[in-house]
């Protein structure tokens, strides 16, 4: 089976976020909600300043997206467009040709899976 | 159509302007719409503006537009202002009281009496200078000291060109980056601005990101180590407010040096010497002196700005708030002329309306052209502002901003009655906002046109109208190519655009007004265009030919830029002028200048000794645009809080952590804010702008000046052009640990 996955140049994601907006609308989720979630690291006495888009395990590369429009929402409005999509064997070709890039694989879980569903928490935990 | 089917959703394609993003706009969009009902909005992925990128206000549009708080119909206001007391109305009754009060104030004092206040370059611009004219008042103004947004920028352009330039993305080719026609600009430099949070003025941010990518060489100048000063090839981290020394040495260099290019600056400038004289005045000692600089690092930046060729420039608001603004454009300006970076792929272009189509007039041409037989020359001649600047009186189209509030305070030389405000909640915006209230205070009517209810329309209003998202709305663009149509797409409660509210107000106002619809006003609009409304709609979005004035390349050599279809540029002697001949005759210096900032620790070093920081404010987010958006969840959700940013050596000193809420205190007042960790220059912070809080009590000015920065900041700090000197770039201040570390 061929997995799929994300392709980004880390050296030019500006950190704008539109990858995470774009992805709750896409999915409908609630403002915490987040299929994709851009970290930043500025660190070193600012010699290392990147920002990091990272899915979570609500990503499912828009699935039903992709099969309508060839793209997931993050890929399609990134602004810095540093987002790719497609099979990970062809994205590890472009990683190959561009460091500072890093390739995601995810996985979704199911999105009602939460730590305490199994606890008695006595309501004070959701 | 504009509408495309799609099973049983249908997508109308529209352009991003205004309330929802907030922008100047220039995205082309497609909004997903079922039963009436907004299901998302997606970017066009063939659009040249942005290639099917958003950011997330425009993403998160239905958010806003479907916002619970959103205003839905008229309120009339039935108690003392600054209560949250409102009866609703219909839009007739509302638009009845509005004619009836704006009327006996122009029969009482006259129309000049009335002022038409907008923020920044949303599109309610092009519709309240319509209304000011069809009401006959000259008086539309920008709700910001010294109109030093873009303003001094543009004049010192016009001043100096005869047009407006913009850097050259290859923004007016369909193909973009791929067109053969475009050359990559070698070396970029980004002057004063964070073109990741901001798409100013008709240029789209990342397509900074996007010649980076491709291996442009970037400068960086900015106090604040950005994201992209830490992709910069040479970062220049200056003091706040210094930007015209800074170009005047960088000129010395490239002059000193001969790096200029002396072909183009033979054939087409004037006053060369005199600008060699002056920038000689500037050597690099004493710029790298006034800037904080090492003098090694300006040489470079010098260099590599003028070697590469072509070569762009990108510059941002501190240009024009520095406290002569309007000198400082025009060192920029000269910049990119004595190096030939002019009308050349890559370089600098001149922008003008795609087709020559004006809805938003962008020069006092325009507004001849458009309004011109609206009103005599005595009414004009009542301009806020003539008097005192001539700068005012030959080139701008607007009142002076600082003119008008005294005036409001004084009633001098004749009195301010009445207003309409829109697309501005300058109650938490301006510099000393309750002075800008208290002007305000002092009119008898006030209406506001808003999409919420805001401090300002709390404050102030007797009329709130509820104005619509970008989504609910039809219109026409050009700003600048390609020529562009907004598409009603939804509805949302009893809202109107701003051009249905200017329309129908002006159609109530004026005897002879000879408009039946707005579709026949965009007709008017279109008639010398070539285009129809119809083929505009339909196309979305149409580039004008490559041999149309408005593309570029080489205009000046072709006669395309002079209305007598001589080669050179539209200006007196047709050459760019270095030395400004018009300057010069309305009592100006002809060249540019450096001013020091009215506090700082080189002009104030007494204050300096009790507020030992510089303050730095303005910078965009790219959550929020200016005070809006801290109402959306979701973008409030990326800046919960309002931020001042602080190098971590200079926190220490202060025994400030990362994330502490803090006190920033100076001699005009105070606010308290969160500091936020970051590589600014060690004796500046950067303090986010406009923030009030939403979710506060309305009565209370919704917390409106607890957090605001504005609170600190003195006002009245306009240019002795008129134009810039607002100086939210560089006042003094101290900061503090709060001893209530509790959130906002």
């Amino acid at each position: 089976m061929t997995v799929y996955g994300l392709w980004i140049d880390y050296e030019y994601c500006t950190g704008c976020k539109a990858c995470e907006i774009a992805c709750q609308q896409e999915h409908g989720f609630d403002t915490e909600e987040l299929g994709i979630q851009v970290l930043e690291q500025l660190m070193n006495g600012g010699q290392t300043y990147n920002f990091m888009p990272i899915p979570t395990d609500l990503c499912d590369l828009c699935t039903e997206r992709v099969q309508r429009e060839g793209r997931p929402s993050c890929v399609h409005h990134c602004m810095a467009k540093v987002m790719e999509f497609g099979p990970v064997e062809d994205l590890a070709r472009r990683m190959s040709q561009k460091p500072r890039s890093v390739i995601w694989a995810p996985k979704p879980r199911p999105r009602d899976q939460r730590p305490f569903d199994g606890a008695d928490t006595g309501g004070s935990a959701q | 159509m504009s509408d495309i089917a799609d099973g049983e959703t249908r997508i109308v394609r529209s352009t991003v302007w205004s309330a929802g993003a907030g922008c100047h706009g220039g995205c082309g969009v497609n909004l997903h719409v079922r039963d009436g009902k907004l299901e998302k909005i997606e970017g066009i992925a063939d659009h040249p503006y942005n290639q099917g990128t958003l950011c997330p206000r425009a993403l998160a549009l239905k958010d806003y537009a479907y916002h619970p708080n959103r205003l839905t119909r008229p309120l009339i206001r039935t108690g003392a202002r600054g209560t949250d007391t409102w009866r609703p109305a219909s839009w007739d009754e509302a638009l009845s009281l509005v004619e009836s009060k704006l009327s006996a104030v122009k029969q009482e004092f006259g129309a000049e009496s009335t002022v038409f206040v907008q923020g920044t370059g949303r599109d309610v611009g092009g519709w309240l200078v319509f209304l000011a004219y069809n009401y006959g008042s000259p008086n539309w103004m920008q709700a910001l000291p010294g109109n030093s947004c873009y303003h001094p920028r543009l004049l010192a352009m016009k001043v100096a060109m005869g047009d407006y330039v913009v850097p050259d993305n290859s923004q007016f080719q369909q193909a973009r980056y791929e067109s053969p026609e475009w050359r990559l600009p070698e070396c970029y430099v980004v002057w004063g601005q964070n073109p990741v949070a901001t798409c100013n003025d008709g240029n789209h941010g990342h397509w900074i990101i996007h010649c980076v990518k491709r291996g442009s060489k970037l400068v960086v100048i900015d106090p604040n180590y950005t994201w992209l000063a830490s992709r910069a090839d040479i970062w220049l981290p200056l003091r706040p407010g210094t930007d015209g020394a800074l170009a005047l040495g960088m000129l010395n260099v490239i002059i000193e040096e001969e790096l200029y290019d002396k072909d183009f600056v033979e054939k087409w400038t004037v006053g060369f010497e005199q600008l060699k004289a002056r920038a000689a005045e500037y050597p690099l000692d004493r710029v790298a002196e006034i800037c904080w600089l090492k003098k090694d690092l300006i040489a470079e930046a010098a260099r590599a700005y003028a070697r590469a060729s072509p070569a762009a420039l990108q510059w941002g608001v501190p240009v024009d708030m520095a406290p002569e603004g309007f000198s400082v454009a025009s060192a920029i300006n000269h910049l990119w002329a004595i190096t030939g970076n002019v009308e050349i792929p890559g370089g600098m272009i001149v922008a003008r309306p795609a087709f020559g189509m004006t809805a938003y007039p962008m020069s006092q041409d325009a507004i001849q052209d458009m309004y011109g037989d609206l009103m005599d020359k005595d009414q004009q001649a009542k301009r806020i502002g003539v008097d005192e600047f001539p700068l005012v009186r030959h080139m701008h189209w607007r009142a002076q901003p600082d003119s008008v509030i005294t005036q409001a305070l004084t009633g001098k030389p004749y009195p301010l009655k009445a207003s309409v405000i829109a697309g501005t909640n300058f109650v938490v915006g301006a510099q000393d906002p309750l002075r800008w209230r208290k002007a305000f205070e002092n009119l008898d009517f006030n209406v506001v046109v808003d999409l919420f209810m805001t401090p300002t329309a709390m404050a102030l209003a007797d009329v709130v109208l509820p104005s619509a998202s970008f989504a609910e709305r039809d219109g026409i663009r050009a700003w600048w190519s390609p020529l562009t149509a907004q598409n009603t797409a939804i509805r949302f409660g009893d809202c109107r655009s701003d051009a249905e509210i200017c329309f129908e107000l002006s159609r109530r106002l004026r005897d002879d007004f000879q408009f039946e619809t707005l579709p026949d006003l965009y007709r008017y609009y279109l008639k010398d265009t070539g285009q129809t409304l119809e083929d505009v709609r339909e196309e979305h979005w149409i580039m004008p030919p490559r041999d149309s004035p408005a593309m570029p390349y080489h205009r000046h050599e072709k006669g395309l830029l002079r209305a007598d279809g001589k080669p050179g540029f539209a200006t007196p002697s047709g050459k760019i002028e270095l030395a400004s001949s018009q300057m010069q005759e309305w009592g100006y210096d002809p060249l540019p200048v450096y001013v020091e900032p009215t506090y700082s620790p080189v002009s104030r070093p007494d204050m300096a000794e009790e507020y030992p920081l510089i303050l730095n404010t303005g910078s965009r987010t790219i959550a929020f645009f200016h005070s809006e958006h801290r109402n959306v969840p979701k973008l409030r959700r990326l800046n919960p809080d309002p931020l001042v940013e602080i190098h971590p050596e200079t926190a220490a000193n202060y025994g400030i952590a990362d994330g502490d809420w803090v006190w920033l205190e100076n001699h005009v007042g105070k606010c308290r804010m969160r500091a936020k960790f970051a590589y600014v220059h060690p004796r500046v912070v950067v303090a986010q702008h406009s923030w009030w809080m939403p979710e506060k009590v309305r009565e209370k000015d919704y917390g409106a000046y607890e957090s605001n920065v504005n609170m600190l900041m003195p006002g009245g700090l306009s240019s002795k052009s008129g134009f810039g000197g607002a100086q939210v770039k560089s006042v003094l201040c101290r900061i503090r640990k709060a001893d209530d570390q509790a959130a906002a």
